[in-house]
């Protein structure tokens, strides 16, 4: 077991190691060629990067070792038709033969996805590094866990609408151009200052925990519903997780700036 | 910054310092945790298969996020933002516009979760019959897709700059973003769709995300009249929008306009 880990290791530093390459590389050449000055600290930054590389690649051992192989194993089980049929034979072959999925069948996929979406984004390395860049800038108005709160709600909830239309099989595109126009319009009413953070966390939000547990939850929910299709239907969950974190962000946005506003009154 | 801070202070509030980010790190996996306990305990009813292997990668997962945020405090925060600072005293914008152009499209060619959606939407390519079903043309598409990918990320970075330094609103680039995506929607095959609105949310690493909104808060920063969280934040946003847009077009120019 012990060599396994040190391969999984190895696997995993080799890939940030990938990662951080390119951008070295870019950053030398531009110091190299365009600011042509010596950098400062340059000793300190490097064990820096080493320590994010170092980090990452822990982290994402870590990952392999307890939350991949139980959150794909436990999507899986849930959307097993044997477990959804509590193990009886007639109510499978209902559910195998049925024209229409009610879609209360799959209420702990649902759950599960909610809860899921919700905790692995408040693990996400990158989110927790915006949350603490914006905290520093407004000095405190947007407290980074405030922030992180929202966005994993966002996330959670797109989640959870992205697994109701697999289960339904309704157009993604339906679902995302709703999802934009509503968020052109709440644009107009939130407060300003929050409108760039709260389109980045969109993107933020997808990335090293969240991705492969969404994917897998998303892949293996395609292939067991019947009628689905794990190539068509099995994509479109990470746009989901990166549409909804820009809503909750905005209305986070938009609830202080009320209690805010009705504190000052008082 | 970080260092500094330590070697200033005494050896007991180093400790103390390095027990609270540990601490932080494990607030941060503590709703993880509860949830798979709850779901492994309670719906699936199965007593956990290898608790010490779970719980050896439960103390991993945080101590990587520990060191993952000691590196981004000492090294991709100051980084990022002292090259936006040089730039701007510099005051060639080219420079910098090129910088963003060239730190968006290196580190989405070489990142990992696109190479698998790629490979992913080849092999459907190759399934529909939209391209000719052997190896070299299939690698072809793969790679056709990862510059795609990487082209509109690069170019993404380097309007968003160019936002920045000139003080527009990001609602505009939004606006004109989102008509882009749904109108090329229309005319897009089926098969597509759900990789293009998925590759938009995979571009930007976990060591992308920090550099890049540090290189943006610093430029906010360092340019008089622009506003740190106004023009320094938008743009991770950009750079996760126009790749949506990219991949729908890649998809019309193989598989031909699709209609819906």
């Amino acid at each position: 077991m012990n060599s396994e880990i040190f391969a999984i290791l190895g696997n995993a530093l080799s890939g940030t190691t990938l990662d951080i390459v390119p951008i070295i590389l870019v950053l030398g050449f531009f110091q190299l060629v365009a600011i042509r000055k010596a950098i400062p600290h340059l000793k300190q930054k490097l064990v820096g990067l080493g320590l994010v590389v170092l980090g990452l690649g822990i982290f994402i051992v870590g990952l392999e070792q307890c939350v991949f192989p139980i959150g794909t194993q436990m999507a899986q089980q849930l959307t097993d038709l044997t477990f959804l049929a509590d193990n009886d034979s007639v109510k499978l072959e209902a559910l195998q033969n049925a024209k229409h999925i009610a879609p209360g069948v799959y209420l702990w996929t649902y759950v599960f996805a909610f809860l899921i979406g919700f905790s692995t984004t408040l693990a996400e390395p990158a989110l927790i590094a915006v949350a603490y860049k914006a905290k520093e800038i407004t000095t405190g108005a947007i407290s980074a866990w405030g922030l992180r709160i929202s966005v994993a709600l966002g996330v959670a909830a797109g989640v959870t609408l992205g697994v109701y239309r697999i289960v339904m099989g309704s157009p993604l595109h339906y679902y995302i151009v709703a999802g934009y126009v509503f968020l052109i319009i709440q644009t107009c009413f939130a407060p300003k200052q929050i409108i760039p953070l709260a389109y980045d966390s969109g993107g933020v939000t997808t990335s090293t925990v969240t991705v492969p547990l969404i994917a897998a939850l998303g892949i293996g929910l395609a292939s067991s519903v019947p009628g689905r299709s794990p190539l068509i239907d099995g994509f479109g969950l990470i746009a989901f997780a990166s549409l909804f974190p820009m809503i909750t962000v905005m209305a986070y946005a938009m609830i202080t700036e009320k209690l805010a506003k009705r504190k000052e009154i008082e | 910054m970080l260092t500094v801070s330590i070697q200033l202070a005494g050896p007991v509030k180093t400790i103390k310092f390095l027990f609270s980010k540990i601490f932080s790190a494990f607030m941060d996996v503590v709703p993880i945790i509860a949830v798979i306990t709850f779901f492994q305990l309670a719906i699936i009813q199965k007593p956990f298969l290898q608790l010490n292997q779970t719980l050896f990668g439960v103390l991993l997962v945080v101590m990587g996020l520990f060191i993952f945020i000691l590196g981004l405090e000492s090294a991709l925060f100051p980084i990022g933002e002292k090259m936006a600072n040089e730039f701007a005293i510099k005051g060639n914008p080219w420079w910098i516009i090129f910088f963003g152009f060239a730190l968006g499209f290196s580190t989405t060619i070489a990142e990992p979760a696109l190479t698998v959606i790629a490979s992913k939407a080849g092999g459907l390519a190759a399934g529909a019959g939209a391209i000719e079903n052997n190896k070299d043309s299939v690698a072809n598409f793969v790679l056709g897709l990862r510059f795609t990918v990487a082209f509109s990320v690069g170019l993404a970075i380097a309007i968003g700059v160019v936002r920045i330094l000139k003080g527009w609103p990001l609602i505009w680039f939004i606006v004109v973003g989102y008509s882009l995506i749904t109108i090329t929607t229309f005319f897009a095959p089926q098969e597509i769709i759900g990789i293009a609105y998925d590759s938009g949310g995979i571009t930007t690493s976990t060591i992308t995300v920090p550099l890049v909104t540090a290189l943006g808060v610093g430029l906010a920063t360092s340019i008089r009249g622009r506003n740190p969280m106004l023009d320094g934040f938008g743009l991770i946003a950009l750079a996760s929008l126009n790749p949506i847009i990219f991949v729908l077009g890649y998809g019309i120019l193989v598989y031909g306009a699709g209609g819906l």
